[in-house]
């Protein structure tokens, strides 16, 4: 399988062999962002948290939004990948990769972030000192911290075969690479073992991935605060992170596709199967918004409601139409008919959908703690350049991660393009071969007669 | 063993903030000074809200001074990570500065907002400090003890002198400073004292009772005086 003759993937290695002057320009642009956002960090850790905008109520606010809206966008990557390997949809080859990536580089900037909101980040060992099992902060590191060895695991076993591939044909970084490809000489028993710890993982992976953005929600829905304490917040956030993680996937392929040549891997068929992935979560993401602020507004407790017109029509209200705007309307209206100039519009979509997601995760976190139930007053949450350094810099440090990924190791599947030719095309025709009557094989009759 | 609790009568109430004052002093709770205070940023462990009252708008305004309600299922002992804040077998809300990660999970929770942040280091140990009372550090969570350390000096002297707390031995320094007797501090599981009496009378309801946090703060409502 790995012939490191062949040259028909040339193209695929070509950013790990070269390097383009544009890579030194966005690593440029990147590190100016990220000294932002350190120097935001390093100023917040000198003086304290009293430079943000945080205060009392609203003790929560960028850095709680972004963990949720980071740890939502790590499920992009393994658990789309796991379910599309797992249905066997074979135009999965050139993109599970990509949304491998995204999840391990994007659980770091999103469990970082709590570490950026901790008022002593020194103390954070005592979580394993003193740990509190009953506290939904303790269900997150917990969670979190499976789901990103989990993830690593996931994207590295199918990495192994390109690995060696590298290995074979770059005369740089040989011992790196010895090392990491495992000794893999593509026989027939290593393939066979590859092929199953990778079906492991993709089982194992999905109701880990579940289970993340779930707690993630039960830090809010397990108070009593009005518009947290929800049951379908598990559902809800599940559905957000598939939603926004799908939309931050497409927008990584387009970059990549663009900025590294791979028009003839990542072909519009594969956005367009991508963008009808987005228009379902959308839409299923509006129902479950407007369940719950139905059965909030309907049952008309007074706590609730004021929470629910400081969204709807008080000062929270450019958000939470900005948010009905960029999840649903403009999404829908992009991909609803997709005919031409198809990613043009899923990438239209998808930048959309990036940002209501945010303004979705920031619209749950801080209008519920701006009106407290006592007549304290409303607590208007303004941030400042801290928490903005501090978020241009965690998007960019992802970012970052991922163009520093794609030089060390090809960022799009080789072996599995090349299995795709190979054995994936005998493989379909044969199994559509058996969903048809005439054609059923002995074998499965066989088994049908046990019932 | 004693269950603390407080009695707080709305009707005396003037809203003279004697409270808030001796609490500041007694617990070497920080000014902030105006430029945080405009930010939000009062750190006041007994605070006196504030409400226009809907029957005579305009004209009265009611007052409900609110230091931590030492809830019996405290929402924020049950979500703190680490056992920073856990409810201690009297039934006080504890809170251990040096341990507190910050992470703030407990404000969020407690449906009182009772809960303050260190947003900076607000103050260092000077001269005039309170002696019994730590001063905290930035990036923690603070809030009402009931002064607790005046149980702890309260149950010293009662040890070295051979004989049990006597009731009204050990009061948190609000209740001392309320000039017309507002606030009655005592032990609720004595049916005897003075604050088991109070919290019996029709005149009792809790804060946001229907929580189900089971405060031990309890209110007496404005009766015939009121407007």
């Amino acid at each position: 399988m790995v012939d490191a003759t062949d040259n028909r993937d040339a193209i695929l290695l070509a950013p790990i062999e070269r390097t383009e002057p544009g890579f030194y320009w966005a690593v440029g642009l990147l590190s100016l962002l990220i000294l932002w956002g350190a120097i935001a960090y390093w100023t917040q850790l000198d003086e304290g948290l009293g430079v943000t905008g945080l205060h009392q109520p609203v003790s929560w606010g960028f850095y709680v939004t972004n963990f949720v809206f980071f740890i939502g966008i790590s499920h992009a990557g393994t658990l789309i990948s796991a379910i599309l390997r797992l249905s066997r949809a074979e135009w999965r080859r050139p993109v599970t990769r990509m949304a491998e990536v995204i999840t391990v580089m994007v659980l770091f900037i999103g469990a970082g972030q709590i570490l950026v909101d901790l008022g002593r980040p020194d103390r954070i060992m005592n979580i394993i000192r003193y740990g509190r099992y009953q506290s939904p902060l303790l269900w997150d590191a917990t969670s979190i911290g499976a789901y990103l060895t989990a993830s690593i695991v996931y994207l590295y076993i199918p990495m192994i075969p390109d690995i060696a591939i590298l290995r074979d044909r770059l005369r740089k970084r040989k011992l790196f690479y010895t090392v990491l490809a495992l000794g893999w000489t593509g026989s027939e028993r290593q393939q066979k073992v590859l092929n199953r710890a990778i079906a492991i993982m993709a089982v194992l992976v999905i109701p880990i991935a579940v289970s993340v953005h779930s707690v993630v929600s039960f830090v809010f829905s397990m108070t009593l605060q009005p518009m947290w304490h929800s049951t379908i917040f598990g559902p809800y956030f599940v559905t957000g992170a598939i939603f926004s993680g799908i939309a931050a996937l497409i927008v990584a392929m387009v970059a990549f596709r663009k900025a590294y040549g791979l028009e003839s891997y990542l072909k519009p068929i594969h956005f367009r199967y991508l963008g009808q992935l987005l228009l379902v979560m959308s839409l299923l993401w509006f129902y479950f918004t407007f369940a719950e602020y139905l059965t909030g507004y309907y049952g008309g407790a007074p706590e609730e409601m004021k929470v629910f017109w400081a969204k709807w029509s008080g000062p929270f209200r450019p958000f939470f139409w900005g948010m009905v705007l960029t999840n649903f309307l403009i999404p829908v209206l992009c991909l609803v008919r997709l005919g031409r100039r198809t990613i043009g519009r899923v990438l239209t979509a998808s930048l959309s959908v990036l940002v209501g997601m945010w303004l979705e995760r920031f619209i749950i976190v801080v209008p519920t703690l701006s009106t407290p139930r006592l007549p304290f007053g409303e607590g208007i949450y303004w941030p400042t350049w801290v928490e903005w350094g501090e978020t241009a810099g965690s998007f960019a440090l992802f970012a970052l991660f991922y163009l520093l990924f794609t030089k060390l190791f090809p960022v799009i599947s080789i072996w599995e393009i090349r299995e795709g030719r190979e054995v994936g095309l005998k493989e379909v025709e044969e199994r559509l071969l058996t969903y048809l009557p005439e054609t059923a094989e002995p074998v499965l009759m066989e088994t049908e007669k046990r019932w | 063993m004693a269950r603390w609790g407080m009695v707080i009568d709305l009707d005396r109430c003037t809203g003279c903030q004697a409270c808030v004052m001796a609490c500041k002093a007694e617990n070497n709770v920080p000014a902030v000074g105006m430029k945080e205070a405009v930010r939000g940023r009062i750190i006041s462990w007994m605070q006196v809200l504030t409400e226009e009252d809907e029957e005579h708008s305009g004209e009265v305004r009611r007052f409900l001074p609110r230091p931590c309600l030492q809830c019996d299922d405290p929402p924020c002992a049950k979500v703190c990570p680490v056992y920073a804040t856990y409810l201690d077998p009297e039934g006080i809300v504890a809170q251990i500065y040096s341990r507190c990660i910050g992470c703030r999970f407990c404000m969020a929770a407690c449906p009182y907002n009772a809960k303050y942040f260190n947003w900076y280091r607000y103050q260092k140990e000077a001269p005039g400090q309170n002696p019994d009372v730590s001063v905290r550090p930035k990036g923690v969570v603070e809030k009402c003890t009931f002064c607790h350390h005046r149980l702890q000096k309260a149950r010293e002297r009662a040890l070295a002198e051979g004989r049990e707390v006597a009731p009204g031995e050990y009061v948190p320094a609000c209740v001392e400073a309320c000039p017309t007797r507002a606030i009655v501090f005592g032990d609720l599981s004595d049916p005897n004292s003075e604050v088991a009496r109070l919290a019996r009378s029709p005149r009792a309801f809790r804060l946001q009772e229907e929580l189900g946090t089971k405060p031990k703060v309890i209110y007496l409502t404005e009766g015939e005086g009121r407007g």
